[in-house]
């Protein structure tokens, strides 16, 4: 776990052609999910929805709502569809708003993510990140959402990169008050790091650094591109090496661009693909987005009644 | 660089997936499995099937008939000519009528026929698409995404080039050879009529073609589409039927250019029939085609260049990449991630869209293909397959590759045309080179590295008529397609692919 002392660290991650990782990624939108696959995949797919806002506008009633949706997607579901819808697995915040979160998630089993670190540009002292880490967790936080210094990895200096990972990973490995686990995720914002040789070798510098349970996370959402499925190919492979390497568990979030219960379907075959069924869960696959959730529960409408709804039908949050 | 202990073969399979202290595996069973997502559109079948001669589809002279089957479920499609001498002769007949006609027309008018057709393939490519999937089990997927594209690509391509023949040839004026007799293989019914016929009705020449006898019914249908488009009677004719049609054709007098893709041995066979005759040839055989992976290459990505390398198309493909070398440093893991790779690959029917390998195409082949497995394991091979689990009926071969591989092997000498993969290693570049040529084929080759100057410096020594740079099985009408040695001579596609269908001034 400890960081290497040495500001230059070598990091011999494997290159990546990214035209063929692209062709291979594409590969997935082509799998053509129906029927029965489609209802399991759908319902998956909300479990695993860690439900955003990330707004200078953001309001505790905003947040509250959120966390309302988060506990019942669809409140009416029993109703119209005969059924009780799963939970999404994390609301999302920003770390102002964690008390908020935590007192409006209470005994409902659904996490509290915060984004810490200085989100989403990380240009911060480290202590100051340290501090915004400690008092979301404090404050109520299961998950940080961390970013990385991506100044320090595009100058070569992976040492400071893994070095700054590891003092979070230790704060999270300090835990909440009363024992509580908290996980991290590291954000890479690969929109950032532009090469797939950088997302790979980003990837492989915080797996190594985070410990089993942890994420690592394509973006914040706050740059463009956000997740792309090529990204989250890569970050996968690097996922799926660790494993059958170390023995070393690591979940992945791809947040930002992911809108469609269709584009989640084609995410959710790129994961059995690649790292089969056991990260088929929310404990290991998590989508960081707003209005996912919405046309997931638009899709099981759909498939249920054979209507669309309005998108007045589900409450905005 | 990152080794991988090569896994054992439970392991990767059976093996829960879990925790630390637990074995890594991955576990690719069904915790969420794809439903099925068959392909419903119905495609009219005839029950049986005459000949394309002189614009009619007649009958047999006298040959009888023959059935095609669907090799996912041996159902017979369809019964279809079984072509004779005679029938050969009423088609290179009225090929020879229409020849000088279609010839004179003015270039860009061939090239609006060309265009005709083309249009017309893409309007009914679902259609073709299905069609060629039940006559040759190959999936949906790639007969919808690669062959009938291609299909069309081929003959936009040449419809481009009608009118601008005497730019391919440096200022010589290129005229028709005549009446091309056309044989063409199982494995890519319809894209090798397209890459048989475009080029030479774009050069002014008709055809005679014979498609392969247990996957005649998308070349037939082309011809309703010749109909359709108001091609002259005769420009392009189609005689069904076995060896006996297609000697015939070879044999034929009034035959002035035989094209041939298929088998070595036929091709052999082609040759000493066609020599000493004046009649033009262009052979386009086997290959055991190298697949060469360096330490620096992208290793997940080479190892998906392995995959449509050789379990593309059942791996009947002539480039096919059937030996895979591999250096020495990456072997475990490049091993280990083929293996579990090939977990997630999906047999099974080909018209289900999710299907990722599909039917071998007839009884014989899987015969064949069974052959060269009881040879490996006589020869002490190591096997490894894939753990899917096969349809009770049809012909089916799991993916599979040996390992231990040693040249002198007859699974790393011999085209087994299945998908199944021989595994070598090397340990430095020359010794890649070495034993990648040593090989009587020289279709195609792959060469695998994230180092520029290495691609261009290991391509250039491997003899191959084709070699692809970190990628495989890549097809486009503009590039040419051919072989060196015992796969054959003369090129397919491009302005080489031309050359072949064109008498310039130093020609006979």
């Amino acid at each position: 776990m400890a960081a290497s002392p040495t500001v230059f660290q070598a990091v011999n991650s494997p290159t990546i052609n990214r035209v063929s990782a692209d062709a291979r990624a594409a590969s997935f939108t082509t799998r053509s999910i129906k029927t029965t696959a489609k209802d399991a995949g759908l319902r998956l797919a909300l479990s695993m929805v860690d439900l955003t806002t990330l707004e200078g506008k953001d309001s505790p009633e905003k947040v509250r709502s959120l966390c309302a949706k988060a506990r019942r997607p669809m409140p009416d579901d029993e109703r119209v569809l005969g059924e009780r819808l799963p939970s999404v697995a994390a609301v999302c915040v920003y770390p102002s708003m964690v008390p908020v979160a935590a007192e409006a998630l209470g005994g409902s089993g659904i996490n509290v993510a915060s984004v810490a670190t200085g989100f989403p540009s990380g240009q911060y002292p480290l202590d100051v990140r340290l501090r915004d880490t400690a008092k979301a967790i404090a404050d109520g936080a299961d998950e940080i959402d961390m970013v990385i210094n991506r100044g320090a990895f595009l100058s070569g200096k992976y040492g400071i990169v893994a070095e700054e990972i590891a003092e979070v990973t230790a704060v999270c490995a300090q835990g909440g008050p009363g024992g509580r686990e908290v996980h991290l995720k590291v954000i890479l914002e690969t929109g950032e790091l532009e090469t797939y040789d950088n997302v790979r070798r980003a990837s492989d510098l915080a797996i190594a650094q985070i410990r089993d349970g942890d994420f690592i996370k394509t973006s914040t959402g706050k740059v463009s591109p956000a997740a792309t499925m090529g990204v989250t190919l890569v970050m996968l492979e690097a996922i799926r090496d660790a494993w059958l390497r170390d023995g070393k568990r690591i979940g992945m979030k791809p947040a930002g661009g992911i809108r469609t219960a269709k584009q989640s379907l084609h995410y959710l075959a790129m994961v059995k693909e690649t790292l089969g069924d056991a990260w088929l869960s929310p404990d290991w696959f998590r989508f960081g987005a707003s209005s996912l959730a919405d046309d997931i529960l638009r899709q099981i409408v759909r498939r249920k009644t054979g209507r669309y709804t309005a998108g007045y039908d589900f409450g905005v949050a | 660089m990152t080794t991988f202990q090569e896994q054992d073969a439970a392991a990767v399979t059976k093996t829960s997936a879990a925790g630390p202290g637990r074995s890594p595996a991955l576990e690719f069973a069904s915790a969420w499995d794809y439903a099925p997502a068959p392909e419903t559109t119905k495609v009219e079948i005839a029950d049986s099937h005459g000949h394309y001669i002189g614009g009619t589809f007649v009958g047999a002279a006298k040959g009888g008939t023959l059935d095609t089957l669907n090799p996912a479920n041996e159902q017979k499609l369809s019964t279809f000519a079984r072509g004779t001498v005679a029938d050969i002769d009423a088609a290179v007949n009225a090929a020879r009528e229409a020849q000088p006609k279609w010839a004179a027309l003015p270039a860009k008018e061939r090239g609006k026929y060309l265009f005709r057709i083309a249009r017309r393939l893409q309007e009914r490519a679902r259609e073709f698409a299905i069609l060629e999937t039940m006559d040759n089990g190959k999936p949906i997927k790639e007969s919808r995404d690669v062959d009938i594209p291609l299909v069309a690509a081929h003959f936009f391509y040449h419809a481009g080039w009608c009118d601008k023949l005497k730019y391919a040839f440096g200022g010589a004026e290129p005229t028709p050879v005549g009446v091309c007799g056309q044989i063409i293989p199982w494995n890519f019914p319809l894209l090798m009529a397209a890459w048989k016929l475009a080029p030479a009705l774009a050069c002014g020449n008709t055809c005679v073609l014979k498609p392969a006898e247990t996957t005649p019914l998308t070349a037939l249908r082309l011809g309703e589409i010749f109909d359709e488009i108001g091609l002259p009677p005769g420009v392009v004719n189609i005689v069904t039927g076995d060896g006996e049609a297609g000697s015939a054709l070879v044999e034929h007098a009034g035959v002035d250019k035989v094209a041939f893709t298929g088998s070595t041995e036929v091709g052999k066979k082609i040759a000493r029939a066609v020599a000493g005759t004046g009649k033009k040839l262009t052979l386009e055989l086997g290959g055991k085609s190298p697949n060469i992976i360096f330490d620096d290459a992208s290793i997940d990505q080479a190892v998906e260049g392995i995959v449509s390398g050789i379990y593309f198309n059942q791996g009947h493909v002539c480039c096919a990449g059937s030996r895979l070398f591999v250096q020495e440093g990456v072997a475990d893991e490049v091993i280990a991630k083929l293996k579990i790779r090939l977990q997630s690959l999906r047999v099974g029917d080909p018209l289900d869209k999710n299907t990722d390998v599909g039917a071998i195409n007839s009884r014989p082949q899987l015969e064949t293909i069974a052959k060269y497995f009881d040879i490996a394991r006589d020869e002490g091979l190591d096997v490894f397959e894939s753990s899917c689990e096969l349809p009770s009926i049809g012909y089916w071969c799991k993916p599979s590759f040996f390992t231990g591989v040693q040249a002198s092997h007859t699974v790393a000498r011999e085209e087994i045309f299945g998908p199944v993969l021989a595994v070598l290693t090397f340990r430095t570049p020359e010794e890649a080179i070495t034993r990648a040529n040593n090989s009587p084929y020289g279709l195609a080759a792959g060469v695998w590295t994230d180092k520029g100057s290495k691609i261009f410096e290991i391509a250039g020594q491997l003899k191959a008529g084709i070699v692809w740079l970190n990628t495989y099985n890549r097809f486009d009408p503009a590039s040419p397609f051919g072989g060196y040695k015992e796969s054959g001579f003369g090129r397919e596609g491009g302005m080489q692919g031309l050359r072949g269908y064109v008498k310039l001034g130093g020609d006979r």
